[in-house]
This record gives C-alpha cells, structure tokens and sequence, in this order.
C-alpha cells in the first residue's frame, strides 16, 4: 500500500498570525489509501494545519497539493470540490435540517445546475435530483444512519451526529478526508465504534484518511503513520510503535525534565 | 415522461384560478377601498416573501428593502408615465432625454423594475454579503438611504424630492395578485430545490456548508438578486396602486414595516407572510381612525398622527419577547393539514409533517 502515489503534499508550510507562528515548515506526503495521525499537546497547531490545507486560511508561506492540482489558495468549496474534505472539531451538523437534507446537502455542488433550471425542474434538474436521493438513502443505509432518515440532525445523540457528519462529507465524494478529533467526546464503547467505522469507511469508499486525535488508544489503533507536532514544529514523524518510544514526543506531553 | 400532477398541485392550480377569477370580478364588484387593501395585502406579501428569502431561508440580515423598492416604483412610473405628463410636472429641471419621450405599458415596465433592482442588488450584494450579522446590517441600511438620496438629487430624471404624479392606473388587483402568486411560486420552488437546501445550510452553519462544497458568495448573491428582483416588482405595484411616487416613501420605516410582518407570520414561513401581510395591512386601516380627531364621550381628540406606529412597534416587540416563531414558524399552510384538520383529531400526529 506504501507503494501508492502520494495524494496530499504539503510543503515547507507556514502560518503566521500577526507575530505568533502557529505553524512553522510543516512538511508532509501522504499517499493514496493511508490512514495518517497528527498529534500534540494542545495549541499545537494541529487544527490550524487542518484549516489551512482546507483553504479556511491562506498559509504565510508554502505549497499544498492534491494529486497534482496545487489547491494552496483556493477557498475551501473549491478544495472539497476537488476531492479533499473535513469534519470539524466539536458537531456542525445543520441542526434545523433533517438528516437526509444534510447529507443531500453534500451532493448539490456536483448537481450541475444554476437556480433557475431548479425552480424550473427541468428534466435534467430532475435526474440529477434523484441521483442524489438515491445516494443519499444508499450512504445513510451504509452507514447505519437509514433508521433517522427524517429526523432533525440537532435531535441525535452526539455520536450518531458525529457519524452523520461523516456521511455528509462523503456525499461530496472525496478522495481525501481530514478527521478532526472523531472520537473526543464520545463514550468507551462509541470510542471502538468510531475506530471500526473509520476502517470500514475507509475500505468501502477506497478513502485516505488524516486525522487529528487526542485519544492514544485511537491514534495507535489505526494510524500507519503519525506526525507529532509541539508549539507549531514537527517534532516526530514515524509509525505508532517509533512514536510511542521517541524520547522528545514523551518530553512534549510529559514536560521535560 | 409525463408525472401525473398529486392531489396537493392540483387543488393549489385551483385555488389560484379561484383567485384570479375573483380578482376579475372584484375589480367591478367591490368597493375601490377593499380593492386598495386587497392590492396592498398582495404587495406586501411579495415585499414579506422576498424578505423570508434572504433572512428565513438564507440567514442575511438585510435592510435595504426600502432602496430596491423604490427602483422597482421609479422604473415603473418613468416608463409608464406619458412624455406630456412628465413635461408638465418636471418642475425643478427638464425631464432627462433618456426618459422623457419613453412611454412603455405595465408587463415590460414591471419587468425592467424588477431587473433593475436585482441588478442594483447584485451591486449592493457583492460587496455586502461578505459581511456578516450587524455590519451587513448597516451597509445595507446604509444602500437603502443612499438610493433614496440619489432620488432626492437626481432631478432631471426622479423629479427630486416632488416625486412623480399622476403615475396612470394600469394595474388591477388581477395584476398585483397574479405577481403574488408568481413571487410565492417562484421562491417556493427556489426554496424547496437544492439551491434552497444550500441556502439554508449557510443559514445554519456556513464554515460546514463551505466545507461541504457550497460556494458562500455565489449562493447568497443568488438569494439577495432574487430576493431584489421582487422587491422591485413589488415596488412597481406600489407605484401603480398609489399613483404617485416620492423619495419619503421609500424610508426605512417600510422596510420596517416589512420585517414587523415577516416576524408576525414566522420569518421562514411564506403563507405565514402572506396572512401576516394581510393582518398587518387591514389593522393599519382600522387603526385610522386612533389616529383622527374625534369626540370621545364629549373630549375633544385631537388626533395623534404616528400612533399606529406605536402600535406596530409594541406588537413587534411583544413578539419578539414573547412568540419569535410568530404564527407559522417555520410551516407552511397545506392541504394535507387542512384535511387532516377537517378530519377531526384521528390522525393529531401528522401535523409535524406538513412542510411540502
């Protein structure tokens, strides 16, 4: 699988704001099909290379590209666009909007078609239409969620919602998806049920995952790959096992000393 | 591949010919004063329609209905007003070249308002929509007034502060209902598409909504140049119901009064707009008479114009403290419930369902 070309490359990434680094010549390649985590203590910088790569912020300095395309400062419906998606830290699922619209929501930029066509409900309008119905019941099924389909998103118990997130991003058919933090907040048991639906959507929709994680048992669980960042440095990089004995990784979360 | 139309399209086909065919009778039938509420009832129901778009649906907070309204009357009553008229009453300089021999009838006059306020949207939208809560708030209100200025000093093609009279009577309330029911139907439509379904992800959440691949400036423009282009029409209408045009119509207490409706009638609720619109429309001319002197049980009232104000003003903060949803919320009047009313109580469960 390491064999595979590489998806996501970032170079020599750099964030600053006003005269604080947040990130400093972050570097990074992941290939297709990989499962990769970035840890550090807290205000590490992690969520902020996360809002970078998916064009919420424009980078000081550096490259991202996906595939080929250079997606560096590109706003973030471009990016999703081009295959690479999120979920977010804490649940943005649309709590008004039932889960179905949710998820359909993730289907319309692909619909091709301007607004009046829609109020028209031209024949095309119409097909695209229920393409996307039809994707949305299928993803919903796959995902376990079919059984809420009419219910309002903000009514879910937490972790179906973080779940639903997940089926909404893929509706948007990524090639790449950015998780971050999936299983905070969640309970022992959901905490397992969120690392076996992570692989399993990984499998099932041939996707290449990076994640941000607190959780170690998570991280050490799934990731073939984790990058350690403190005070917005990359200050490890290697599989779980390499990590979990590299000396400046233990003084990062255990303080030196 | 033809769909057969449900039982709901059908019975909304005929209510909308029993309108129009009412509307034709009424013309002759009624009294002129229902008839002038009854075209107001409809003007405002765009005007609350149209607001319900940007704000319900879309989650912008805009003020500048007053401003696009009046593009859509000055429009209307420069292309319909007869070169003649506008010679005559061109007072304080000469009727522009570029106005003052066009003479046009309603249709393409309506329709030339309703583009030019889109446009004039699309202009004030671009730049605006990038702004979020209070500051779109007052650019907004802020394009609102600078309309109205330019009105005020463009004499040689608004007549400045004067106005336009005299603006010919080429409406009837088939005409200010048929827009009615165009504007509901358009909107509707817009909202229940997946355009809708994306102008309501940014209402709720519009980081997720970009990240889920919704293009936030193309789809809030959509929703103010729609939202515009009805105003306009709307705006239109007023100036044939009214038969005469000036720059302190068009204050921001109209758009006030707009959202005063709008949050009477639940701000994501069309039908809740259009009978808001007609509430508000009919209790304003009620409440006439608090406003003129009269005797009262041998006192001698003066008359205290700007009271209905106060009124409306009160109930709109009574709503807002006490019943946000207002009547509708976020339903809409449909047939099913209205069945299921009749029904009486054997199906109480369905009522959650009546959206569509």
């Amino acid at each position: 699988m390491n064999n595979n070309a590489s998806i996501l490359t970032i170079k020599n990434l750099t964030m600053r704001f006003g005269g604080l680094v947040a990130v400093s010549d972050f570097n990074l390649e992941l290939r297709e099909g990989m499962i990769a985590g970035l840890i550090g203590p807290n205000g590490s910088g992690k969520t902020t290379v996360f809002n970078v790569v998916t064009g919420f912020y424009k980078p000081t300095q550096g490259q991202i590209f996906l595939g080929n395309h250079e997606i560096t400062r590109l706003t973030p419906d471009r990016i999703t666009a081009l295959g690479l998606t999120r979920i977010f830290q804490n649940s943005r699922v649309f709590r008004d909007l039932s889960v179905f619209d949710n998820v359909m929501v993730g289907h319309h930029m692909r619909m091709l078609s301007s607004p009046i066509p829609a109020i028209i409900r031209t024949p095309m309008y119409r097909k695209h239409d229920e393409v996307a119905r039809e994707r949305t019941l299928w993803l919903l099924e796959q995902l376990g969620l079919i059984q809420y389909v009419n219910e309002i998103a903000g009514s879910l118990p937490y972790g179906l919602q973080r779940k639903l997130e997940v089926a909404r991003a893929l509706a948007t058919q990524p090639k790449v998806l950015l998780l971050d933090e999936p299983a905070t907040g969640l309970t022992a048991e959901e905490k397992d049920e969120m690392i076996d639906f992570i692989l399993r959507v990984r499998e099932d929709f041939k996707l290449t995952i990076w994640l941000i994680e607190h959780h170690m048992r998570v991280v050490m669980g799934i990731c073939e790959e984790i990058t350690v960042l403190n005070y917005g440095k990359t200050i490890a990089r290697g599989t779980p096992a390499e990590i979990q004995s590299n000396k400046a990784v233990i003084d990062a979360y255990l303080g030196e000393g | 591949m033809f769909r057969r139309p449900s039982k709901t399209t059908v019975l909304t086909l005929a209510a909308m010919v029993v309108l129009l065919a009412f509307s034709v009778w009424a013309e002759h039938g009624l009294d002129p004063y229902i008839i002038r509420i009854l075209n107001m009832w409809c003007i405002y129901t765009i005007l609350v329609a149209s607001f319900n778009l940007i704000y319900g649906i879309t989650g912008q907070f805009s003020l500048a209905h007053a401003g696009l309204a009046a593009i859509g009357a000055y429009t209307v009553s420069l292309l319909t007003l007869s070169p003649e008229a506008k010679q005559l009453s061109f007072l304080l300089a000469p009727p522009s070249p570029l106005i003052a021999n066009v003479q046009w009838p309603l249709l393409p006059a309506l329709l030339l308002g309703g583009v030019l306020a889109a446009l004039i949207g699309f202009v004030i939208g671009a730049p605006a929509l990038r702004l979020h809560g209070d500051y779109l708030l007052i650019v907004t209100l802020g394009f609102s007034e600078i309309i109205r200025l330019i009105l005020v000093n463009l004499s040689s093609v608004t007549n400045g502060a004067m106005g336009l009279k005299g603006v010919p009577y080429l409406s009837s309330l088939t005409w200010t209902i048929g827009a009615a029911i165009v504007a509901l139907t358009v909107i509707r439509r817009l909202i229940t598409s997946s355009y809708g379904r994306a102008l309501m992800c940014i209402r709720e959440d519009e980081i997720a909504a970009e990240a889920l691949g919704v293009n936030l400036f193309r789809h809030k423009t959509i929703a103010f140049v729609f939202s515009s282009f009805f105003v306009g029409i709307a705006g239109g209408l007023y100036a044939e119901i009214l038969g005469t045009v000036d720059p302190n119509t068009f204050r921001p207490a109209l758009t006030y009064a707009v959202i005063t409706m709008a949050i009477l009638g639940g701000i994501r609720s069309l039908t809740g707009g259009a009978i808001a619109a007609g509430i508000y429309t009919v209790m304003s001319e009620l409440l006439r008479t608090v406003e003129a002197p009269q005797m009262i049980f041998g006192w001698d009232y003066p008359g205290l114009p700007g009271l209905r104000q106060l009124f409306f003003a009160t109930m709109l903060l009574l709503l807002i403290l006490f019943a946000r949803k207002g009547l509708m919320g976020s339903k809409e009047f449909s047939w099913d419930w209205l069945f299921s009313r009749s029904k009486s109580s054997d199906s109480k469960g369905s009522e959650r369902s009546h959206e569509q």
